[in-house]
C-alpha cells in the first residue's frame, strides 16, 4: 500500500515513534441552537499541553445549512495535478453544485499546506442507478477509492451539513486557520493530537469523518490491526496511516450497515469484561454475549476516549478500563465532554452537573427531534 | 495571604511565582498543571480548576482546592496535604508515599494506585463519597478510606478493587456484600482495632467538611487487606 502514495518530504506513520497525549472535547445544545467555533476552540487552550503541534481538528454539525441535502466533500490535495486527477473522478461520480477552495486564514503557525477543496455534491443519477446502492452506500465507495487509489487526494469530510476541518499544528491555531469562529453549529467535535507513531501529517489530524460520523480519540489503539483486516473484508480500506480510522470505519460499519444502537455499538467496542457480563440480569447478559462473540474482532483494546459524532448528536466513550480521562459537564441545554474538566470550565464557567462517566459506558446525547 | 491571579498564566509562570510568594491564594486557575509540584512549607489555597499533576512530589505543607481537580494529584507526593472541597479525578495519590488527602465528594478511577509505605512514612487518602474502578490497584502501603456518603445511588466503589494489592489497609464503610474483591485479598469486618486507626483520620475529614465524626465511625466498615507476604507468589514467575 505504501508504494501507491505519493513521495512525501515528511516520514510517514510508523516511521518514527513519538510518545503519546491528545486531548478532545465537545460541546452540543440538545435544544439545536448553534454557536460559533470560538468556545470549542478556547477549550482547546488550557489542554495545549496534551498536544505537540503535530495535528489539530474540529468536526462541525449544522453548518451548511444552505446545502443540507449534498454531500460536503472536503478534500485535501498534494498539488494541483493531483487536483486535476482527482476532480476528474469527482465530476464522472457526482453532480457537484458548487466547488471551492475551504477559506482560510493564512498564518506563520499552520504551514505546507495541501490545497484545500470543497464539493457540495450528490451521486451523479446514471451512476448511481446503476450502481443499484443506497446514495450513503455511492459516497461512502467513491470516498473509499479516492482515498485509496487517487495520488495525492484525500476526501476527510464527506457528511450531509457537517464537515470535518484539520490540520498539522494547535489545535486553537487550527481552528483560526479555518475560520470556524465565522461557522455556526449544533455540536463541535475538537482534537489535539500528540502523535504516537508518526511525525504527523495532515490527513492523519483527527476528526476522521465518513459520511455524517466523524471520530475524535485520545488514545492508542492495541487491537488496531486486528480490527483493520476485519473491517477491511467489508470493502473499507485504511488509508490515513494511523489507528483513529478504524474507529470511523467501525461506527459506520456498526451502525449504517449493521443496524445497531449507538448503546450496542459501545457494547461491541467496548465490551464489558466477561466477569461484568456474569453479574448482568440473563436477557441483558445474553446480549452482551451475543455483541461480544459476533463481533469479537471489533473489541478495540487499549486506552481510549471517544467522541462520536453523527447527524444530531453524539456519543463519548472511554474504554472499559478508563485508560483516558474524560468528564461530562451539562449546563440548561448545553452538554460538553472534555480530557479535563477546566476545557468545560473555558467554555461554560457554571455548570449544573459535573460528573466522569465510567469506562465503557457510553453518553449519548441527541438533539431534540426536528431541531436539527 | 498573598493573592495570585493564574487567569492566562502558563504553568510554568504560576510555579515561579507560587516558589517566589510562599503561602498564597490563586484565584481563576484553570488547568494549570504541577502546581506546587515538589514544593513544601507553603500553605496554597486554590479557587477554579488545578490542572493534572496538582501536588506531585508535595513535599510537606497544605494545598486547600475549592472546586474539583483533575487527574494524578499528589502523584509520589512525599508529605503535606491535599484537601479538596469537590471531587477528585482518576489515579488519585498515585505512588504516594507521604502525607494525607482529604476528598470532600468522589474520586475517579485507581485512586490510590500504587500507594506505599516505609517505617514511619504512611500515605493516608480519605475519599467522602464513592469512587471508579481499581480502587487502591497495586496498593503496596498506606491507608485508602472511602466513606460512601455520596447520594447518586452509585455503589461506594466501582469494579476490581484492591486488584494486585500487597500491602496496607482499605477501609470502606459498607458492608460489601455487594462487592467483589480479588482472591488475593481478605476482606473482613473491621474490629474496634480497625477502627481506632482509622478514627483520627475520619474526626479530621469531618472537621474539614463540617460532617458528623460520631455518626460516621458508628457504621459498618469493611477492611480489605493482603492476603499473606507474597499473594502473588508464582502468578508470573516463581518468586
Amino acid at each position: 500500500m505504501m508504494d501507491n502514495l505519493p513521495n512525501r518530504p515528511n516520514p510517514l506513520e510508523g516511521s518514527i515513534r513519538i510518545p503519546s497525549g491528545c486531548a478532545i472535547s465537545a460541546a452540543v445544545s440538545r435544544d439545536g441552537k448553534k454557536f460559533t467555533g470560538e468556545g470549542i476552540i478556547n477549550s482547546m487552550k488550557p489542554m495545549h499541553d496534551r498536544s505537540n503541534g503535530l495535528g489539530g481538528g474540529f468536526a462541525a454539525y449544522g453548518i451548511y445549512p444552505d446545502y443540507k441535502d449534498y454531500y460536503a466533500l472536503h478534500v485535501f490535495y498534494d498539488d494541483n495535478s493531483c487536483r486535476v486527477d482527482c476532480e476528474k473522478f469527482l465530476f464522472e461520480h457526482f453532480e457537484i453544485v458548487r466547488s471551492e477552495i475551504i477559506p482560510t486564514r493564512k498564518m506563520p503557525q499552520i504551514t505546507d499546506c495541501p490545497l484545500i477543496w470543497r464539493y457540495f455534491a450528490v451521486p451523479e443519477h446514471n451512476r448511481l442507478v446503476a450502481s443499484q446502492l443506497s446514495p450513503d452506500e455511492f459516497v461512502a465507495r467513491c470516498v473509499t477509492r479516492v482515498n485509496a487509489e487517487i495520488r495525492g487526494s484525500y476526501v476527510f469530510s464527506s457528511g450531509k451539513n457537517m464537515g470535518a476541518f484539520k490540520a498539522v499544528g494547535f489545535p486553537e491555531d487550527v481552528g483560526l486557520f479555518y475560520k470556524l469562529d465565522e461557522y455556526e453549529a449544533y455540536l463541535w467535535t475538537a482534537h489535539g493530537r500528540y502523535p504516537t507513531n508518526t511525525p504527523g501529517w495532515w490527513g492523519g489530524a483527527h476528526p476522521f469523518a465518513l459520511l455524517n460520523y466523524s471520530i475524535v480519540h485520545n488514545g492508542e489503539i492495541s487491537s488496531y490491526d486486528a480490527n483493520r483486516r476485519y473491517i477491511e473484508m467489508f470493502g473499507y480500506r485504511c488509508t490515513l496511516q494511523t489507528d483513529t480510522e478504524v474507529i470511523t470505519y467501525i461506527a459506520d460499519y456498526l451502525l449504517r450497515k449493521q443496524g445497531l444502537s449507538l448503546e450496542e455499538t459501545a457494547s461491541v467496542i467496548a465490551a464489558p469484561f466477561w466477569s461484568t457480563i456474569a453479574k448482568k440480569p440473563p436477557e441483558e447478559a445474553e446480549k452482551l454475549k451475543f455483541l461480544r462473540t459476533v463481533y469479537s474482532s471489533l473489541l478495540i483494546t487499549g486506552p481510549f476516549s471517544i467522541i462520536l459524532g453523527f447527524e444530531g448528536g453524539m456519543m463519548a466513550l472511554n474504554d472499559r478500563l478508563k485508560l483516558r480521562s474524560m468528564v461530562v459537564g451539562e449546563k440548561d441545554d448545553m452538554v460538553y465532554v472534555a480530557s479535563e474538566e477546566s476545557a468545560i470550565r473555558v467554555m461554560s464557567p457554571e455548570l449544573d452537573r459535573l460528573y466522569s462517566p465510567a469506562g465503557g459506558e457510553p453518553v449519548i446525547i441527541k438533539v431534540k427531534e426536528g431541531a436539527f | 495571604m498573598k493573592t495570585i491571579d493564574a487567569k492566562n498564566l502558563e504553568f510554568s509562570e504560576l510555579n515561579a511565582i507560587i516558589r517566589d510568594t510562599g503561602d498564597c491564594e490563586i484565584r481563576g486557575c484553570l488547568g494549570q498543571r504541577f502546581i506546587a509540584a515538589g514544593m513544601g512549607h507553603r500553605e496554597i489555597k486554590i479557587y477554579g480548576t488545578p490542572g493534572n499533576a496538582l501536588g506531585a512530589y508535595l513535599n510537606g505543607g497544605g494545598i486547600e482546592v475549592f472546586g474539583n481537580t483533575q487527574d494524578a494529584v499528589g502523584d509520589t507526593m512525599n508529605a503535606g496535604r491535599i484537601v479538596v472541597h469537590g471531587s477528585i479525578g482518576d489515579a488519585a495519590g498515585y505512588a504516594m508515599r507521604g502525607g494525607e488527602i482529604y476528598v470532600r465528594d468522589n474520586a475517579g478511577y485507581r485512586a490510590g494506585i500504587h500507594m506505599k509505605a516505609y517505617r514511619d512514612k504512611v500515605p493516608v487518602m480519605v475519599i467522602g463519597g464513592r469512587t471508579g474502578s481499581f480502587l487502591g490497584e497495586y496498593q503496596a502501603g498506606g491507608l485508602i478510606i472511602v466513606l460512601g456518603l455520596n447520594e447518586d445511588g452509585h455503589p461506594i466503589v466501582g469494579n476490581f478493587p484492591s486488584t494486585g494489592m500487597h500491602g496496607g489497609k482499605l477501609f470502606l464503610r459498607s458492608d460489601c456484600s455487594e462487592i467483589s474483591f480479588p482472591k488475593q485479598v481478605t476482606a473482613r469486618p473491621a474490629s474496634p482495632e480497625d477502627l481506632a486507626e482509622i478514627k483520627k483520620y475520619v474526626e479530621e475529614y469531618c472537621r474539614l467538611f463540617g460532617k458528623n465524626a460520631d455518626e460516621l465511625m458508628n457504621s459498618d466498615f469493611t477492611v480489605i487487606t493482603p492476603d499473606s507476604k507474597n499473594p502473588y507468589k508464582q502468578m508470573y514467575v516463581q518468586n
